[in-house]
């Protein structure tokens, strides 16, 4: 297998991100690739279908600068803040284009990218029994247990073009090192056909960790050092979570005019993080 | 005139529901606040599971998003999120799921995806599912936690997020669902339970300060008032020093933060 190779964010982007691919920046809450997310907007990147368990302030900038045509996910909100008012602008008003929407749980969503990565076409949980979710999402379906009979959950596998997650470190060969909450980056890199990691650091060597993810250089495409690349998320050991930041996007956000601005300002003109 | 809001009662209420010992799944916002009061009160014991992975976590202030640092830095076990649903909740290991409505209708199904218009086009577009559908099918019980209006309290829920009772009685065994489903409705007026026959919610307690108009009022369908309505013991200073330390630390923003 090829092993992964450093790049710089934006020629890991241009390499990996096509048009009308479908990209998944996972992350929950924790170690979120918002710098990957800007260089995507900053290369004009459109049609993509988004895939995320936890659509938060990155996807409702790539959703407002008109990168994504599709949203695959389980909870779009600003955690602890509100609404995501582009995601919504887009829903409600089309605007600045239309954004199809395939909704899920997050026990779904989780189970989709495990049977990803493990190379099943399908995954079968308890789950959406009752709800109305079912009705409005074809990829909700039953099947029933060869052994048992019983009848159960079935969701397809997710298999994203591209993952992009961040991580702590990546070690001189390529291997890639994240710790603390890991929620659901493992699988949705081994789901995917290709994967993309931004690092706080590069090291010569890792130090063991207890409990860390070790990422080996063979399942990951390319390496982006790019420090702060999960603000306003956070890396546990780096840097802590700015709350205010996303109490601060609601207003940013909340209005068409002072987003564009806002995106003309931070990521247009910015060269990278 | 009371010293304490009605949101201090409502969390209070809340956080009086959950008993020493048990095993809590913890939404953020008011779940999160009640089950920190509650184990900073009488239930020191309590184990809060947040749906980023953080399993037994003891959070120093509260937390602004289910996944901030606090959480893992001291939590017993930091596990995947695909763990936390198919190990954890699926197979009912968890006792109590604590959820917010957006619109909850008078069999407690819950709504937090769209209201108004229609699906594709809806008036509102709210976050979505979550965690919510598996921790209302899978916890033992569930609490939910939200504010009485007539816009929430809505005979039929636009959307089912979450299933409560469904159309009633009968219903959640017919469909296989595991957990006993919303066993509390606690607002900022009082107490809504599940009738026993029925399972349509009744009002069974009042909060302090609240009457049983104001209930009505708030409430979208012709609300049944249970015959013994109780009143809920009004919040002690204790409860109240230890919520408003606690709210005025959300997100790590004072000095204590580490």
């Amino acid at each position: 297998m090829p092993l992964a190779t450093f790049a710089g964010l934006d020629e890991a982007v241009a390499d990996l991100v096509h048009d009308g691919d479908t990209v998944a920046l996972e992350g929950f809450t924790h170690l979120i690739p918002h710098a990957a997310g800007h260089e995507i907007i900053r290369q004009r990147r459109t049609g993509l279908t988004l895939v995320r368990m936890t659509p938060d302030i990155v996807y409702d900038q790539l959703i407002g600068a008109g990168c994504a045509s599709k949203l695959v996910f389980s909870w779009g909100g600003n955690p602890g803040v509100g609404s995501l008012h582009r995601f919504r602008d887009a829903v409600e008003h089309d605007w600045p284009v239309p954004l199809e929407i395939e909704e899920h749980s997050h026990a779904g969503m989780a189970n989709r990218y495990v049977a990803g990565a493990s190379g099943l076409p399908f995954a079968v949980l308890r789950g959406y029994t009752g709800t109305d979710l079912i009705a409005h999402t074809t990829n909700i379906r039953t099947v029933t247990c060869p052994f048992t009979g019983e009848v159960l959950t079935a969701v397809p596998a997710i298999r994203p073009d591209v993952t992009i997650i961040h991580a702590q470190q990546a070690d001189r060969h390529g291997n890639v090192m994240m710790w603390g909450i890991t929620g659901v980056q493992k699988e949705a890199v081994l789901a995917a056909q290709r994967s993309l990691v931004t690092v706080e650091e590069r090291v010569d060597e890792f130090t063991p960790r207890p409990g860390a993810v070790v990422l080996p250089n063979w399942v990951v495409d390319r390496v982006a050092v790019v420090p702060g690349g999960a603000h306003p998320s956070y890396a546990d050991g780096y840097s802590v979570r700015d709350n205010e930041y996303y109490q601060r996007w609601d207003a940013i956000s909340r209005e068409r005019e002072t987003f564009q601005e806002w995106l003309d300002e931070h990521v247009m003109r910015a060269g990278g993080e | 005139m009371a010293d304490w809001t009605s949101d201090e009662m409502m969390t209070v209420a809340a956080a009086r529901a959950l008993h020493d010992g048990v095993v809590c799944f913890v939404g953020i916002g008011l779940p999160s606040t009640a089950a920190n009061l509650a184990r900073r009160t009488h239930a020191p014991n309590l184990v809060l599971v947040y749906e980023s992975g953080t399993l037994g976590a003891k959070p120093g202030h509260l937390p602004l998003s289910i996944g901030d640092g606090v959480l893992a830095e001291t939590a017993d076990s930091v596990i995947t999120v695909p763990e936390v649903f198919n190990y954890w909740l699926q197979p009912g290991r968890v006792d109590i799921g604590f959820l917010g409505a957006a619109q909850i209708d008078r069999y407690a199904n819950i709504n937090t995806t769209v209201i108004g218009g229609d699906y594709e086009h809806p008036k509102i577009r709210l976050p979505g599912a979550g965690g919510a559908p598996e921790i209302a099918a899978s916890c033992r019980e569930v609490i939910v936690v939200v504010r009485q209006g007539r816009r929430t309290f809505t005979d039929r829920v636009d959307f089912v997020t979450s299933f409560g009772f469904g159309s009633g009685a009968g219903d959640r065994e017919r469909l296989g669902l595991r957990g006993a489903g919303p066993r509390r409705v606690i607002t900022d007026l009082g107490v809504l339970e599940p009738d026993p026959d029925t399972c349509e919610l009744v009002l069974t307690q009042l909060h302090p300060g609240a009457t049983v108009e104001q209930a009505l009022e708030a409430t979208a369908w012709p609300l049944v008032v249970h015959d013994d309505l109780v009143v809920t013991e009004p919040p002690t200073e204790t409860e109240l020093d230890v919520l408003r330390a606690l709210q005025a630390t959300a997100g790590g923003r004072t000095p204590e933060r580490s």
